[in-house]
C-alpha cells in the first residue's frame, strides 16, 4: 500500500475545502476526505495484519524512500509499525469525530476546516516518517494551524493561549533541532533505522538526549513545561481541543519513544531517574491541580497533564511492558480526551457555561449528551472494561519490574493518584449531570445525529480497547519488541 | 575574442541597453505613466530572461572581470528580485513625475553589482560597491516632498562614504604587504600576521556596513523607515543578497588562509545580530522600521551559514538568499500596496485586515511564515539549511542559541499574524483593489515560497555550482 496517501489526502481534502461554497459544502468535503482517510487507515490496520500473519518480521512494513535533498542526507522515508499504525488510527478518529463536532462552526467556516485538515496532515506525515528531517518538517507543520484556530476561534484569553502554545511548542521544536543535528553531525544520516544501527557514543547520546527528550516532552506536557497545556486546551474551539489533546500530545510522546529512547538508549537509561521524577511529579501534580478546577475544560486540560505522565513514566521505566503500557495510554488517552472534549463542548454550545457550579441535572435535559460525559469521566479514572484500565494497569505493571527501589515507590505514588483523579472525576460529573436542573437550562436540546456519530466513534474506540486489549497489543507488539531490542541491548551490555 | 566580450559580458550589457533605451525615452516626448510601465516592466522581465541563454565560463581584462554559472545564476536572482520589486511598486509609481530616473537609479545600481560580483580584483570590487551605493543614496531620497526621505539619503550617503573608507583602508592594507590586489594571487601571500589580520577586520567592517551586521547595523532602521518601500525593498533585498554573494565567495577563496580568523568573527557577529535585531524588532510599530530590524536578525543567520566554510554552507547562503527575495519582497510588496492606497504603516492599523482584505493578508501571513522558517513554506528549509550547514563545526552552543532565537523571532512575526487575524479595529482598511503586476508580483513570490522548499532540484543545482572551493 502506499503510505504516502495518508499525507495526500488530507492535503488535497484541504484544498478541496479552500473551493468550497458556503459551509454546507465545506464540511461534506472534509468529512469525506476524513471519512475516507479514515476507511484507509482500517485498510492500512488489515493489510498490516495481512502482511505480518503472512510470516514478514521486518520492523517497518510499506516502506518508501526517496532521496530528498541527497546532498544532505535528507530522504522522504516513510514506513509504518505497530505503534505508528495505533497512532494513524487514533489520529483517523479524532479527525472524523472532531469535524463531526464542528458541523455548525458559521465563523469563517472555509479557514476553519482548511486548518483543521492541515493540522491533522502534520500529524499523519509525523507518525510515518522514518527520517529525522522529514519528522522534524511533519511536527512544525503541525503548530501553525494550532496557533490561528485557537487565536480566531477559540474563547476567553485566546490571543494569549494561542501565542504562549505556538511559542512554547516552537522552543520544544528548537531543542528537539539541537538534538537532532548532534545525532546528526555523529552519524551523518537521518535515517531513523539506520541510526539506532550505529552506536552513538555514550558522552554524545549523554548532551543530545536531553534536547531530544524535553523537546518531544514540551509537546507530551512534561511538568514543569505543561503550562500551555491549561490555557490552550481551554481557550481552543472544541474541535481543536480535541485534536490538542488526542492527535497534538501524541506527537511528543511518540517523539519521545521513537526518536529520543529508540536512537540514544544508553542516555535513556543514565537519565531514566530524571524522567520518572518528572513524570511522578507531572502525574501528581495534574492531579491536585484539577482537583482546584471549576472550569469544564481546565478540569480535562490538568488532567491530560496528569495522564500524559503515565506515558513519560512508561518511556522512563524502560521495561517491555511499561513502554507497551505508554504507547497503550497514548491511545487511550487521545480517545478519551477527545471525547470529554467532545462532551464539554456540547454542553458548551448549549449552556453557554463551562463552570460546573452553574451546571447541573443535566441527565434530565439531554442523557445521551451526559452518558458520553459520565464515559469519559469513568475510562479516565480507570474503570475496567474501558481503555484507561487496560493502558493504566499496563503502565503500573511494568514499571513494578523495573528492581530499583526509588522507582518502585514512584510507581506506588502514580498509583495513588487515580484516587485522586476517581474524586475529580466523579465530583465534576456528580454536579455537572445530577441534582436539580437549573431554571434556564430546562429547554436544552439533546445530541444531534452528528454529535452523537462523533461520540460513537470514540466510544467504540474505547471500548474496544478496553474489553478486547489484546488485539491492540498484538498490533503494537512488534513495534515495541523493535524498540526494547535497541533498549535490551544496552541492559546486556553492562 | 570580441564575442568573448559580447557573451560574458551579456548580461551587464543588456542592462546598460535598457539605460540607453530608457536615456532616450525621457529625451522624447512625454509618454504616460500607465502606458510606460508596463513595457519597462517588459524590459525587465527580458532582461531576467537574458540569464538564462549562452552561458560561458571566462575572464576578462586580465582577471579583472570573471564570470561562471554560479555569478551568472546569482546575477538572476538580483534580475528577479529588481523586476518584482518594479511591478510591485507599479502603484507608487504610476504617480510619480520621475519614473524613468527611478529606474535609472536601480538599473545602474544592479549594473555596479554585477561587476562586483565578477570582479576578479580588489579594486574592481571596490568600484562595483560604489557604484552600486551611490545610486540607491539617491533613490531613497525619491520621495521627494518628505523630508524623513532626504534625511534618511543623507543618512545613507555619510555611513557609506564612512564603510568605503574603511574598506579602502584595508585594501591599501592588503596591497601594500603582499603587492597584489588580484583575487588569485592573494591567498598565496596571506597569513595570520598580525597586519593582514587588521587589513581582513576593516575590509570585513565595509561589508559589515553593506549587510547591516551588528554593530555596523545602525543606519539601517532609518534609512529603511525613510525610504520609499521600493527603495526599501531594494535596499534590503537586492543590497543585502550581493554582498552577501560576494562576502561568501571571497572568505571561502580569497581569505581562505584566514578561515579560523574569520570563523570566530563570523561566530561572534553572527550571535549579537541575532540577538540584537530580534530585540530590536520585537518592539517596532511601524512595518518597515519592523521588516529592517528582522531582515538583521536574518543576516545573522546567514552568518551562520556563511561561517561553515564548506559546500554546503555556500550553498545554504545562495538558497537562502533566494527563498529570502520571494519571503521578504512579498511581505514588502504588501505593505508597499497598503502604504501607497491606504496610507497606513503601523501594525495597529493592520488589525482586522483579515475581514477586508483576505488576499493581502494571507500573502503577508505566508510571507511572514517564511521568514519565520515556519514549514511547509521555503523559508524552513532555507533556515534549517543554515543552521545545519553552521552545525558542522561542532559548535552547538550556537545552534542552541540561533534556534532559541527563532522562537524569539516566532513571536514578533506572529504578532502581527495576530493582529490581522484576532484583533478588532474601528477603523480597518478599506478592501484595495489591486492592480495586475502588483498582483502577479505576489502571485509569483507566493508560488516561488511554496515551491522553492519543497523542490529539491533547486537546491541540488545550487549544491553543484557551488562546487570547487
Amino acid at each position: 500500500m502506499n503510505l504516502s496517501l495518508l499525507i495526500i489526502i488530507p492535503l488535497l481534502t484541504a484544498l478541496l475545502v479552500l473551493f468550497g461554497r458556503g459551509l454546507k459544502q465545506v464540511r461534506v468535503i472534509s468529512l469525506a476526505g476524513a471519512l475516507l482517510q479514515l476507511g484507509i487507515s482500517v485498510w492500512l490496520l488489515l493489510l498490516y495484519w495481512q502482511t505480518r500473519t503472512s510470516g514478514n518480521n521486518e520492523a517497518m512494513l510499506f516502506v518508501q524512500n526517496h532521496a530528498w535533498f541527497a546532498e544532505l542526507g535528507i530522504h522522504y522515508h516513510i514506513g509504518v509499525d505497530g505503534i505508528s499504525i495505533a497512532m494513524i488510527l487514533l489520529t483517523a478518529s479524532v479527525v472524523v469525530a472532531g469535524i463531526l463536532v464542528s458541523w455548525n462552526e458559521t465563523n469563517m467556516s472555509k479557514e476553519f476546516f482548511f486548518l483543521l485538515l492541515l493540522l491533522s496532515m502534520g500529524a499523519y506525515g509525523f507518525f510515518i516518517s522514518l527520517d529525522l528531517f522529514t519528522l522534524f518538517f511533519f511536527l512544525e507543520v503541525a503548530v501553525i494551524p494550532k496557533f490561528l484556530l485557537i487565536g480566531v476561534w477559540g474563547s476567553g484569553k485566546k490571543e494569549y493561549s494561542a501565542m504562549k502554545l505556538a511559542l512554547m511548542l516552537m522552543a520544544g521544536s528548537a531543542l528537539v533541532f539541537v538534538g537532532m543535528m548532534g545525532v546528526y553531525q555523529q552519524t551523518h544520516s537521518f535515517d531513523i533505522m539506520a541510526i539506532a544501527k550505529m552506536h552513538i557514543p555514550l558522552e554524545v547520546q549523554k548532551i543530545f538526549f536531553p534536547f531530544a527528550f524535553l523537546g518531544f516532552g514540551i509537546f507530551a506536557a512534561l511538568f514543569p513545561f505543561h503550562t500551555w497545556v491549561p490555557d490552550g486546551h481551554a481557550s481552543a474551539p472544541t474541535a481543536a481541543s480535541m485534536f490538542l489533546a488526542g492527535i497534538s500530545m501524541k506527537l511528543g510522546g511518540y517523539g519521545c519513544l521513537r526518536v529520543a529512547t529508540f536512537l540514544m538508549p544508553d542516555a535513556a537509561h543514565a537519565y531514566s531517574w530524571i524522567i520518572i521524577l518528572l513524570a511522578t511529579i507531572a502525574i501528581i501534580y495534574g492531579a491536585f491541580a484539577t482537583m482546584m478546577q471549576t472550569d469544564l475544560k481546565y478540569i480535562n486540560a490538568y488532567s491530560s497533564v496528569s495522564h500524559c505522565g503515565f506515558v513519560i513514566l512508561g518511556i522512563g521505566m524502560l521495561t517491555e511492558t511499561s513502554i507497551n503500557g505508554a504507547v497503550l495510554q497514548m491511545v487511550s488517552h487521545g480517545l478519551m480526551t477527545a471525547l470529554f472534549f467532545a462532551a464539554i463542548g456540547m454542553i458548551y454550545t448549549r449552556t453557554h457555561t463551562r463552570m460546573v457550579a452553574q451546571l447541573g441535572g443535566l441527565l434530565k435535559v439531554m442523557p445521551f449528551i451526559s452518558t458520553v460525559f459520565v464515559i469519559a469521566g469513568l475510562c479516565s479514572l480507570g474503570l475496567p472494561g474501558f481503555s484507561g484500565f487496560v493502558a493504566e494497569m499496563t503502565v503500573f505493571m511494568g514499571s513494578w519490574q523495573n528492581p530499583n527501589g526509588w522507582y518502585r515507590l514512584a510507581t506506588i505514588l502514580a498509583c495513588a493518584s487515580i484516587v485522586v483523579t476517581a474524586v475529580y472525576i466523579l465530583r465534576a460529573a456528580g454536579k455537572t449531570i445530577m441534582g436539580p436542573t437549573g431554571e434556564t437550562h430546562q429547554q436544552l436540546s439533546d445530541a444531534s445525529w452528528n454529535e452523537k456519530l462523533a461520540a460513537g466513534i470514540l466510544i467504540v474506540g474505547i471500548v474496544l480497547m478496553g474489553v478486547a486489549p489484546f488485539l491492540i497489543n498484538q498490533l503494537i507488539g512488534t513495534g515495541v519488541g523493535t524498540i526494547m531490542q535497541q533498549v535490551g541491548n544496552v541492559i546486556t551490555q553492562k | 575574442m570580441a564575442m568573448d566580450y559580447l557573451i560574458l559580458l551579456k548580461q551587464e550589457w543588456m542592462i546598460a541597453l535598457i539605460l540607453f533605451v530608457l536615456l532616450f525615452i525621457k529625451l522624447g516626448k512625454d509618454i504616460p505613466n500607465a502606458t510606460l510601465l508596463p513595457w519597462i516592466n517588459g524590459l525587465l522581465c527580458l532582461n531576467l530572461l537574458s540569464g538564462f541563454f549562452f552561458n560561458q565560463e571566462g575572464m576578462l581584462f586580465g582577471e579583472m572581470f570573471q564570470t561562471n554559472a554560479r555569478l551568472v545564476m546569482e546575477k538572476n536572482i538580483l534580475n528577479l528580485a529588481l523586476l518584482l520589486i518594479s511591478m510591485q511598486a507599479y502603484d507608487w509609481l504610476l504617480a510619480h513625475k520621475h519614473l524613468i530616473e527611478f529606474y535609472l537609479l536601480l538599473l545602474t545600481a544592479i549594473l555596479g553589482m554585477f561587476f562586483m560580483l565578477s570582479s576578479g580584483n580588489l579594486l574592481m570590487f571596490y568600484l562595483g560597491l560604489e557604484m552600486s551605493t551611490i545610486p540607491v543614496a539617491a533613490a531613497v531620497n525619491f520621495d521627494l516632498t518628505r523630508k524623513q526621505s532626504s534625511e534618511a539619503a543623507m543618512k545613507m550617503i555619510i555611513s557609506s562614504a564612512f564603510s568605503s573608507c574603511l574598506l579602502l583602508l584595508g585594501i591599501s592594507l592588503v596591497y601594500g604587504m603582499s603587492g597584489t590586489l588580484l583575487f588569485s594571487e592573494l591567498p598565496r601571500h596571506l597569513s595570520s600576521a598580525p597586519l593582514y589580520i587588521l587589513s581582513f577586520l576593516l575590509l570585513f567592517s565595509g561589508f559589515g556596513f553593506k549587510i547591516s551586521a551588528v554593530p555596523f547595523h545602525l543606519w539601517t532602521a532609518d534609512v529603511y523607515e525613510g525610504a520609499p518601500v521600493s527603495v526599501t525593498a531594494f535596499l534590503s533585498v537586492v543590497s543585502k543578497a550581493s554582498v552577501l554573494f560576494v562576502l561568501v565567495s571571497v572568505l571561502y577563496t580569497v581569505f581562505k588562509p584566514l578561515a579560523d580568523t574569520w570563523y570566530n568573527l563570523l561566530y561572534l557577529l553572527s550571535m549579537v545580530t541575532i540577538l540584537t535585531g530580534n530585540l530590536f524588532a520585537i518592539r517596532q510599530n511601524n512595518l518597515k522600521r519592523f521588516l529592517a530590524f528582522s531582515s538583521i536578525a536574518q543576516v545573522g543567520f546567514i552568518l551562520i551559514g556563511v561561517s561553515a566554510g564548506t559546500q554546503a554552507g555556500m550553498t545554504s547562503v545562495i538558497y537562502f538568499l533566494l527563498i529570502y527575495v520571494f519571503s521578504n519582497l512579498a511581505a514588502f510588496g504588501v505593505v508597499s500596496i497598503i502604504g501607497a492606497v491606504a496610507d497606513k504603516h503601523t501594525i495597529e492599523d493592520y488589525r482586522a485586515l483579515y475581514k477586508s482584505n483576505p488576499f493581502l493578508t494571507w500573502v503577508l501571513t505566508i510571507a511572514l511564515f517564511s521568514l519565520a522558517g515556519v514549514p511547509p513554506t521555503a523559508g524552513f528549509f532555507g533556515k534549517y539549511f543554515l543552521l545545519m550547514a553552521g552545525s558542522a563545526k561542532g559548535n552547538y552552543g550556537l545552534i542552541l542559541f540561533a534556534s532559541l532565537n527563532l522562537v524569539i523571532s516566532f513571536y514578533y512575526y506572529l504578532r502581527i499574524v495576530k493582529a490581522m487575524f484576532m484583533d478588532p479595529n474601528e477603523k480597518p482598511i478599506d478592501h484595495i483593489q489591486v492592480s495586475w503586476l502588483p498582483k502577479l508580483a505576489l502571485i509569483i513570490c507566493l508560488a516561488g515560497i511554496l515551491a522553492a522548499g519543497l523542490a529539491n532540484q533547486l537546491y541540488t543545482y545550487i549544491f553543484s555550482l557551488c562546487s570547487g572551493l
